[in-house]
């Protein structure tokens, strides 16, 4: 009825949707991605993506460079959670290798996988609120973060580039200090947790924005890629970690939240409570683990100690040879899979024989789910895009490779 | 005549640049800064000093006045120059020239003054002159609300003035959303004109002195508590404060209608946001907040029940109660902007429709019917 | 569980399979390119095997070989958990496949990276272009026989930005105070 006397009016006023260019460089797209929106007063009518701003060709200096040399590569992917992406490849390369790593090793791994994922987490939540306007909240999930790459700084020597994965084993032992380090962290971790919860998770204004915005039905969601969060909170109960466990998530105690709407509010509420649950992985790691070595033996990987390089000619062969030669990988291919930050992580790894990759393909879960975002925003108002954008939690390194 | 005019010179001086200028964009660059990194757990601007004092970071007010003063000022290619440059100042002078009718304290009375068993203070044997106000205007709420009316059109010029989609689409938001929250601030200021009878805001100012049973006194917000609330949200969402302030999207539209504005044109705009904010503050005071009124005192004694004390004697005490009344005044602005600021670094931002919903659905009929109820209840009592 | 998907593709589209091994745990058949869309498809949506989610689509580039590329499907089902890899052999001098954009929602972005990165086109995919890299760059990088060293073509200022840094290269050289620097 009311449209009626509106369409004369339309014909008369001559009015056309506004073309809006969301680009690269805008305080909202994080990563630098751009949309070109059409716009019809607020709403979006039309969405197209453009990714590959920071794309800086991962798959072929891979190509250039010895197995183990990748590692900086992949840290860089990723680079909120680094120490994801660094273990997957590694868990990648040791499959085609077949060879096992010591147990130590992969509870090492679990916990600071785990701790990546924290600070994944938190800066994704931190951001989510910044950019709807709390920024109090973007703040507080900073120091969590903070004291989370603090901890990370004291095993690895980095914060966010940290190349501590090896293929066979890790860089290093963790600090001798770590589990005191670990508990005033984790107090001060659920402090943040409870009062961004209290900021945030009841506030009428934040339910309003992020409730019914961005939703994705669970047969679109598989359709079109998406991996964990936004799966989850969709319904479908996928995680890598649970159906496929590898490290020592067999062994470890805990939960994966699963949504019912598919919209915003519950991929937030997801990440909140995989905080808790990452920091609950962490308690019984620590707890489980026993002293031991965190590098294979097996000759063809693992550099022999310092002593036996610079005293016997063996060492010196053998530590010259993987160096400069690489590891030699056998010829074959795998595709290998953990959970990252933002979904499932996969390296699908061909190996031509030598020390070398003949091909390394990324799977990354962001520039799979900025294939399906147009159909997250149109629908939807302008205003809209900002906190669907955030909570699929597009990194532009993972995205562009 | 020269004599008057130089008095109001000096008025204008003293309240608009000494107070609201300096204390309160002061106060409230450093309120916003240091108090939010009070709540954000971090340390905040601590490093510019003036002379070897850096107390609170105070001297950062001058040091981003003075840094915004020798930037380039670039004006968009295609966009409008003399609107471009009118637009801060049509929200700039909005914000200022409100203060000249808000009363810092009563009309300063030649003779003695009594108080009368309604709690009204005459003037015995002596006269009425010199208020503390710039300009005392009989309709001086009026005056206030129609002349915060007018940045309407500061903000919407600075969105089309700047030829840029960003700052349209914040220029509109802005409009819209003004101009939707001056009927609410309008109708809940009608209760209270029902109540009070009357449009001079000292004459409000004085009438909240009045003791209900002789120990209540009956502020604006005990009187009318609803409209108080209106009152406020209505006023945050007039200076675009947050959670309000999507105008300058600073997510979404980048900055909104403020996005092409640089040096003294972009500090003329942020100063005039902070400018309303502190004389939506003083206005909420002087209306709900009784204005220069401390309860229980009163030019001639402390009155309380039915006791009545006059401390350090009669003249000595109505210079105190002039002291006292003055600071009172500027601890209540204070504190409501305070108030203000807390809102905004706690709470995320509105969208924009839901914005619309709150002020058309929920915020209008809200004052009508408070104005409905205030009317039955003048009408019966 | 590891032969079950190799022997329903060999069931059903038998004469297309040129080669299946299990190695590392990995199923994988190699596939003749002509039906790989029913293959999917078929895999998809029989209840057999319901692989509804597409986990990769890329590439190998095998240089000295012929045929030169495989291009590799990764599916996985998601109630089942079990995972394939299609590989579909394609020529050098043939480089197409035919499109799986109508199976899966994701296919379309991952058949654009393989084209932008290997040059195979998609038979009747709506939208073939480059996605992460930008329009005018040419060649496909992650061929081997890439030249790595070559300079690509710079993208072309728009009239305005052209005038504005000639101006801004002409003031630069103009003024003898900027030191060393060339414009």
């Amino acid at each position: 009825m009311a449209e009626d006397i509106y369409k004369p009016i339309d014909q008369d006023i001559h009015s056309e949707p506004m073309i809006l260019q969301m680009g690269p460089s805008h305080p909202a797209t994080h990563g630098t991605v751009r949309f070109t929106l059409t716009l019809e007063g607020e709403k979006v009518i039309k969405c197209e993506t453009e990714v590959g701003y920071l794309h800086r060709g991962f798959e072929k200096e891979c190509e250039e460079a010895t197995w183990t040399q990748v590692f900086p590569y992949t840290d860089r992917l990723n680079y909120v959670s680094p120490l994801l992406n660094n273990f997957g490849y590694a868990l990648a390369v040791e499959r085609l290798l077949g060879i096992e790593v010591p147990e130590r090793c992969d509870w090492i791994r679990t916990i600071m996988g785990e701790l990546s994922r924290l600070s994944d987490h938190l800066t994704c939540i931190g951001a989510g609120g910044l950019e709807l306007g709390a920024m109090t909240a973007f703040l507080y999930a900073i120091e969590g973060r903070e004291l989370v790459w603090d901890l990370i700084e004291q095993v690895t020597g980095a914060r966010l580039t940290v190349s501590y994965g090896r293929i066979g084993g890790l860089k290093d032992d963790l600090t001798p200090d770590f589990a005191e380090r670990w508990a005033y962290t984790r107090e001060r971790l659920i402090e943040i947790h409870e009062t961004t919860h209290k900021l945030l998770t009841r506030n009428r204004i934040f339910l309003d924005r992020m409730e019914g915005t961005g939703v994705i039905t669970p047969e679109m969601g598989v359709s079109y890629g998406y991996t964990g969060v936004c799966l989850r909170s969709t319904g479908v109960a996928y995680d890598v970690r649970k159906d496929h466990p590898y490290f020592k998530y067999g062994e470890v105690d805990f939960d994966v939240p699963v949504g019912k709407h598919g919209d915003n509010m519950d991929r937030y509420l997801c990440r909140m409570e995989e905080l808790v649950q990452s920091i609950r992985i962490i308690d019984q790691c620590l707890a489980k683990m026993k002293p031991g070595p965190i590098n294979t033996d097996d000759p063809r990987v693992a550099l022999p100690s310092k002593d036996k390089v610079y005293n016997t000619i063996e060492g010196m062969i053998s530590h010259f040879k993987i160096i400069f030669e690489g590891v030699q990988v056998p010829a074959g291919e795998v595709y290998s899979y953990t959970e990252g930050g933002n979904g499932e992580l996969g390296f699908y790894i061909v190996s031509n024989g030598t020390g070398k990759p003949w091909k390394i393909h990324v799977r990354s879960p962001s520039l799979i789910v900025m294939g399906g975002i147009h159909k997250l925003f149109e629908g939807g108002l302008l205003a809209d895009i900002i906190p669907t954008f955030d909570t699929v939690n597009m990194i532009g390194g993972e995205c562009d490779k | 005549m020269m004599v008057e005019v130089l008095i109001s010179l000096v008025k204008i001086f003293v309240i608009v640049l000494g107070f609201v200028m300096a204390v309160a964009g002061l106060l409230t660059l450093l309120g916003d800064r240091k108090q939010s990194s009070k709540i954000q757990n971090r340390v905040g601007p601590n490093r510019a000093k003036i002379l070897g004092i850096g107390v609170l970071g105070i001297p950062h007010f001058l040091a981003d006045g003075l840094k915004l003063v020798l930037k380039e000022n670039i004006v968009p290619a295609g966009a409008n120059r003399f609107l471009h440059t009118l637009a801060p100042v049509l929200v700039l002078a909005p914000a200022l020239i409100g203060w000249a009718v808000i009363p810092f304290m009563d009309h300063y009375c030649t003779g003695t003054m009594q108080t009368t068993a309604e709690y009204t203070e005459i003037c015995v044997g002596g006269e009425w002159k010199n208020y503390f106000s710039i300009m005392h205007l009989n309709a001086g709420l009026l005056f206030a609300f129609a002349i915060a009316a007018i940045s309407v059109y500061g903000a919407a010029i600075a969105g089309w003035a700047s030829n840029s989609k960003y700052s349209l689409l914040g220029g509109l938001r802005s409009s819209a959303q003004m101009i939707s929250y001056e009927v609410s601030m309008g109708l809940s200021l009608a209760g209270i004109l029902l109540i009070y009878g009357t449009l001079d805001l000292n004459e409000m100012a004085r009438m909240q002195g009045y003791l209900l049973w002789d120990w209540l006194p009956m502020w604006g917000v005990v009187v009318q508590p609803l409209a108080f609330f209106l009152f406020f949200l209505a006023g945050m969402a007039e200076t675009k404060r947050a959670p309000f302030d999507l105008p300058e999207g600073e997510s979404e539209i980048v900055a909104g209608y403020l996005t092409e504005y640089s040096t003294m044109k972009f500090a003329g705009m942020q100063l005039a946001e902070y400018a309303a904010t502190v004389f939506i503050a003083a206005l909420i005071a002087v209306i709900f907040l009784g204005g220069w009124q401390i309860p229980y005192v009163y030019a001639d004694g402390i009155r309380i029940f039915d006791n009545h004390w006059v401390p350090f004697g009669e003249q000595a005490w109505y210079w105190i109660s002039i002291f006292l009344r003055v600071h009172a005044m500027i601890f209540k602005i204070l504190v409501l902007v305070w108030l203000q600021f807390m809102m905004r670094w706690t709470l995320p931002r509105f969208r924009y429709d839901q914005v619309m919903t709150l002020g058309w659905k929920i915020l209008l009929p809200l004052s009508i019917a408070n104005l409905f109820v205030t009317a039955l209840i003048v009408t019966l009592l | 569980m590891a032969k079950k998907l190799i022997d329903f593709v060999k069931k059903h589209f038998g004469d297309e399979v040129l080669d299946a091994h299990s190695r590392l745990g990995n199923d994988t058949v190699v596939v003749e390119r002509g039906r790989v869309a029913d293959i999917i498809a078929r895999l998809r949506d029989d209840d057999a095997t319901q692989m509804n989610m597409l986990r990769a689509i890329t590439c190998v580039d095998y240089l000295h070989r012929e045929p030169r590329f495989e291009v590799v499907y990764i599916l996985y089902s998601i109630a089942k958990k079990h995972m394939l890899t299609v590989r579909v052999v394609v020529p050098e001098d043939d480089c197409n496949v035919p499109t799986i954009e109508h199976l899966y929602g994701c296919a379309a972005w991952m058949e654009r990276e393989v084209w932008d990165m290997y040059g195979v086109t998609f038979e009747g995919h709506s939208d073939l272009r480059r996605v992460l890299l930008y329009e005018e760059f040419e060649g496909h990088p992650l061929r081997k026989d890439y030249a790595k060293q070559a300079s690509q073509p710079r993208l072309e200022l728009l009239g305005k930005e052209r005038d504005s840094v000639e101006e801004f290269n002409r003031y630069v050289k103009d003024k003898p105070s900027e030191g060393s620097r060339q414009a």
